[in-house]
């Protein structure tokens, strides 16, 4: 029996069509019109990575997903509330993500004999009862889109390519949110083309108005949500791509010294790519090169030359770019290296998620060769994650790795803009007219080398990828040397560790069970320790930054608890690191889907290995007075 | 100033080549090159990738990278950008530029960059002990082809032409009189300069061009090639290159017997011509000096043309972009404490 959607803080909505329906668009669109009404928010962009699929297949389906509401919102969320669905394939592959109760829009024209055919389904589900269980809404969108844009004249096929803004006016209805974000959008995008700008803007009040007057009031109402408690600085809208991109231009203007970005285009990382493009006046130049070797070629070539090279592309690019990170260790060279993973082995699922590229980034490359290894946890994060970057590549001269991935890459979040002021200016080693010093000439704090370039006649000078000699920068095969040097670049990187904030809890309490995550799992982790700890068990989440070097306090705050949790999108690869690196028991939570963790994922897990209730937890501690061994394997 | 002599542009490191090794005259060509030139060491680099020839860098007294296998074209394309006035060498060998680096090479060619590209080629891999290259001629014997080589070589110079490169020229090591001159004009060239030098193998391909080098043979097998002038060679410059109209291919003329006018004058700026001439096989003569040139954008001024070098806008201007929302309420709520 069809119900009202339950009225509530926050709300989750799907959007489902061909990859051609502009999904992605309509998404992003009612993103900014939530954020806009006060709203926090969290998307997921799910697309194939075929450009156009065939309509109506399955795999062809591109999806939008977005939890918003008038509360701090970390996560896409786990079950949509509203599916709106274009076709039966949409409807189909979608179905599953859904909780009985749940609405479903249908573009109910597009459920033709041939259509289903194309869906691979032998009958029709909305006739069927497969949609018993849940709130069905049959609206003939392509149809009414079709009457509202008549009066335009445009052809049949760029007719029918308005129903996105149509199907958005609805829904922009249904959460009483405001159509003009979109409106301008529509203005600007279509400036020179009266006809369709008329067309869309005509589809998305015809959409908005038909939810106002349409007599579904049984299925389809009104849920105005409250705004969330934002603190008071401006915010924007911003995705993980965006934000790396401004971290990385704040960072060259933190540290006075130009980037050179050197890439070649590969899904997910391209969009850093796009998003650095045309940021020169703000100190940063792409070049597009040949292929991943080239590029990361290029960067190091531009950080011996004086400005700050940066690359960046997905796990089977980096794997290219491994012998040249080995140059850069040896060169001792500041670098950056963006690693936005996926789904992999091979070309794995290029558009889908996966944290499996640490193994790679921390022990990934032949010989000794220590690379400090950071990771970002959220789109907004990529903002401070990207400055800390460049500033452990310039303190001690040496390329790093910055671990994103695709869903913090494309996925959006509400971003409190910061006061660029309020960070630190980035050190660099290069001379000055008062460096008395050699090229060889180490830091003691950092262990780096002088950044001597070429154009400066003091400091004229040879390197290479062969040993040199630890004094004199010479080549060199002597037997002590090299384990001086091996000894050097380990320490260099350990070095990094001095400089770390101490590792906190980012909410719980210690005693009984840590969940310690990294990357881009931090929204699903929060949300469901912040249940946990609302549901009185003893757990705290830790979130990790930095990879390589750990915090130097981790395992003195591990030892706190009793048992601790690794949840993450790979088969236990941070599991691995912190038993090697810690010597502790971890139990671990692995996800390979290509999608991000539900947070009831994680919740069950939690409430599987909390080892003990919040009440006990805090007698504990005020018997032991905080004291307490630590779990030490072997 | 002083004139500078090729001492000034010695490193203090011990060169490492084996005695004999033509990489001894090509280094002291390019030190004299830029002793004529008046190079400042402190603005000249030069890049290489691995092989013997790569070692090159360490004995030259400028700024030097030894870099990894194949890749010295991209890492000094790195350099140009970051730093255009830099004046940019390359040194590869046929194996690291040809082989390995294959790519890299057609793609600064094809940018027309402004490095200057010194490939060594002695049809063989010297560092890895004497495996054929991939500009071996067929049937090289060696430790990996013993019954003799069955690929088909790649020819340099027409490789440079196919990618488009702006400057072709072929020089040879031991010619301590053309090759600085060589050098001399791939430096003051603008765009991406690609010199091949026949080098002299003396351990695994010892004397593979002797009949183009040797002084007993070189003016029958070697033709020097200059801008305007016929296309001449033989010890009394009594033979000339015509072009065959009916199969379009260069072929020998005898001066004396045919006259001069059938012969060919060099035009540098022809690519076709170039192509004809870098193909130049036995029994023809082999091509020396510079075969092309002709002007064309570098890639560094196309790239940096309308972009400031320097930082002109402030982050802070793009953090204010974007989808604004703007609510500056205050933060009175416990909640919002938990928000961020």
């Amino acid at each position: 029996m069809p119900q009202q959607l339950a009225e509530k803080n926050s709300h989750v909505v799907r959007f489902a069509g061909d990859s051609g329906d502009g999904i992605q668009l309509q998404g992003q669109q009612f993103t900014i019109a939530s954020a806009l009404a006060g709203h926090d928010l969290s998307t997921l962009p799910d697309f194939p990575a075929e450009i156009r699929a065939p309509a109506g297949t399955r795999y062809g389906v591109s999806a939008f997903q977005i939890q918003f509401g008038g509360e701090r919102i970390t996560t896409p969320g786990d079950t949509p509330d509203v599916l709106l669905a274009f076709n039966p394939a949409a409807l189909t592959v979608n179905l599953p993500h859904l909780a009985p109760g749940a609405l479903i829009i249908v573009d109910d024209s597009a459920f033709s004999a041939q259509r289903l055919r194309r869906a691979e389904l032998t009958a029709n589900p909305l006739e069927d009862g497969s949609l018993n269980d849940f709130n069905v809404c049959r609206v003939d969108i392509s149809h009414l889109t079709l009457e509202a844009v008549k009066p335009f004249g445009l052809g049949a096929k760029d007719s029918a390519r308005c129903k996105n803004f149509w199907a958005l006016g609805l829904v922009l209805w249904m959460f009483d949110q405001s159509r003009d974000a979109a409106a301008r959008w529509i203005q600007a995008k279509f400036a020179n083309h009266e006809a369709v700008r008329n067309a869309n803007l005509a589809a998305l009040a015809a959409g908005h108005a038909y939810g106002e007057t349409a007599e579904l009031q049984h299925v389809l109402s009104q849920h105005p949500i409250p705004e969330a408690p934002l603190e008071s600085v401006a915010y924007r809208t911003i995705t993980g791509a965006e934000a790396l991109a401004l971290g990385l231009t704040a960072a060259g203007e933190l540290s006075d010294t130009e980037l050179l970005f050197c890439s070649y285009p590969i899904t997910p990382a391209s969009a850093l790519l796009h998003h650095l493009t045309g940021l020169e006046e703000a100190g940063v130049a792409t070049f597009q090169a040949e292929d991943e070797i080239a590029a990361v070629g290029a960067a190091i070539g531009a950080s011996y030359a004086g400005k700050l090279g940066v690359t960046s592309s997905s796990g089977p690019g980096i794997a290219l770019k491994t012998e040249a990170l080995g140059l850069a260790v040896a060169a001792e060279l500041p670098l950056v290296v963006v690693n936005s993973q996926r789904a992999g082995p091979s070309t794995g699922m290029p558009t889908k998620t996966e944290q499996s590229d640490l193994y790679q980034a921390v022990y990934g490359r032949n010989a000794d060769t220590p690379v400090p290894v950071l990771a970002t946890r959220s789109p907004a994060d990529c903002f401070a994650t990207a400055i800390e970057a460049v500033r452990i590549a310039l303190r001690h001269m040496t390329p790093v790795i910055l671990l994103t991935d695709g869903y913090i890459a494309n996925a959006s979040e509400l971003w409190p803009i910061p006061d660029i002021d309020a960070f630190q200016p980035i050190a660099n080693r290069k001379p000055t007219a008062a460096t008395a010093g050699g090229v060889w000439e180490r830091e003691a704090d950092s262990l780096a080398r002088l950044w001597a370039v070429p154009g400066d006649a003091r400091h004229i000078h040879r390197v290479g990828g062969i040993e040199k000699d630890i004094e004199t920068g010479h080549i060199s095969y002597d037997p002590a040397n090299h384990q001086a040097m091996t000894d050097l670049r380990a320490a260099k990187v350990a070095k990094v560790a001095d400089h770390l904030p101490e590792q906190a809890i980012e909410q719980g309490v210690p005693g009984g069970l840590a969940v310690v995550a990294w990357g881009s799992t931090f929204g699903a982790v929060y949300q469901a320790v912040k249940e946990a700890l609302s549901d009185g068990l003893a757990v705290a989440q830790i979130h990790l930054r930095h990879l390589n070097p750990l915090p130097p306090n981790l395992g003195e705050l591990l030892a706190g608890f009793a048992a601790v949790l690794v949840p993450e999108l790979n088969s236990g690869q941070l599991a691995t690191l912190l038993r090697d690196r810690l010597l502790i028991e971890v139990a671990q939570l692995n996800q390979v889907s290509g999608q991000p963790f539900p947070v009831a994922a994680v919740k069950a897990a939690i409430a599987e290995h909390a080892p003990v209730r919040l009440v006990e937890a805090r007698r504990k501690e005020a018997a032991n007075s905080g004291a307490s061994k630590r779990i030490r394997r072997g | 100033m002083a004139e500078l002599s090729f001492k000034d542009f010695a490193s203090d490191q011990e060169v490492r080549w084996c005695p004999g090794c033509g990489d001894y005259s090509i280094l002291k060509a390019v030190q004299r090159a830029l002793a004529s030139c008046g190079a400042d060491p402190a603005n000249t680099v030069f890049v290489s990738g691995i092989g013997c020839a790569a070692r090159l860098p360490y004995y030259i007294e400028s700024y030097g990278f030894h870099t990894i296998h194949g890749r010295a074209p991209a890492i000094a394309t790195g350099v140009k950008l970051a730093n255009p006035e830099l004046n940019v060498w390359v040194i590869t060998g046929d194996g690291d530029g040809l082989s390995i680096g294959g790519n890299h090479l057609l793609h600064a060619l094809r940018r027309n960059i402004d490095l200057n590209i010194l490939l060594f080629n002695n049809e063989i891999y010297g560092l890895t002990k004497g495996q054929y290259s991939p500009t071996s001629r067929i049937g090289t014997t060696s430790p990996s082809s013993p019954g003799g080589s069955v690929d088909n070589p790649v020819r340099p110079g027409a490789f440079a032409v196919g990618a488009g490169a702006t400057f072709i020229a072929r020089g040879i090591d031991i010619d301590q009189k053309g090759l600085p001159d060589i050098l001399t004009a791939a430096r003051a060239h603008r765009g991406a300069a690609f010199v091949e030098i026949l080098q002299n193998c003396i351990v695994y391909n010892k004397d593979v061009f002797d009949s183009v080098s040797s002084r007993k043979t070189a003016s029958d097998h070697q033709i020097r090639v200059e801008h305007g002038q016929p296309l001449l060679y033989g010890p009394d410059q009594d033979k000339g290159l015509r072009l065959n109209t009916k199969t379009l291919q260069l072929e020998a003329v005898q001066v004396g017997a045919q006259g001069i006018d059938e012969v060919l004058i060099h035009d540098e700026t022809n690519p076709t011509l170039a192509l004809m001439l870098l193909n130049l096989a036995p029994p023809l003569p082999t091509a020396i000096g510079v075969i092309h040139r002709r002007q064309a954008e570098p890639f560094e001024q196309a790239f940096w043309n309308a972009k400031p070098r320097e930082r002109r806008q402030r982050v802070v201007t793009l953090l204010h972009q974007g989808n604004l929302v703007d609510h500056r309420q205050s933060a009175s709520s416990e909640s919002a404490a938990d928000f961020r």
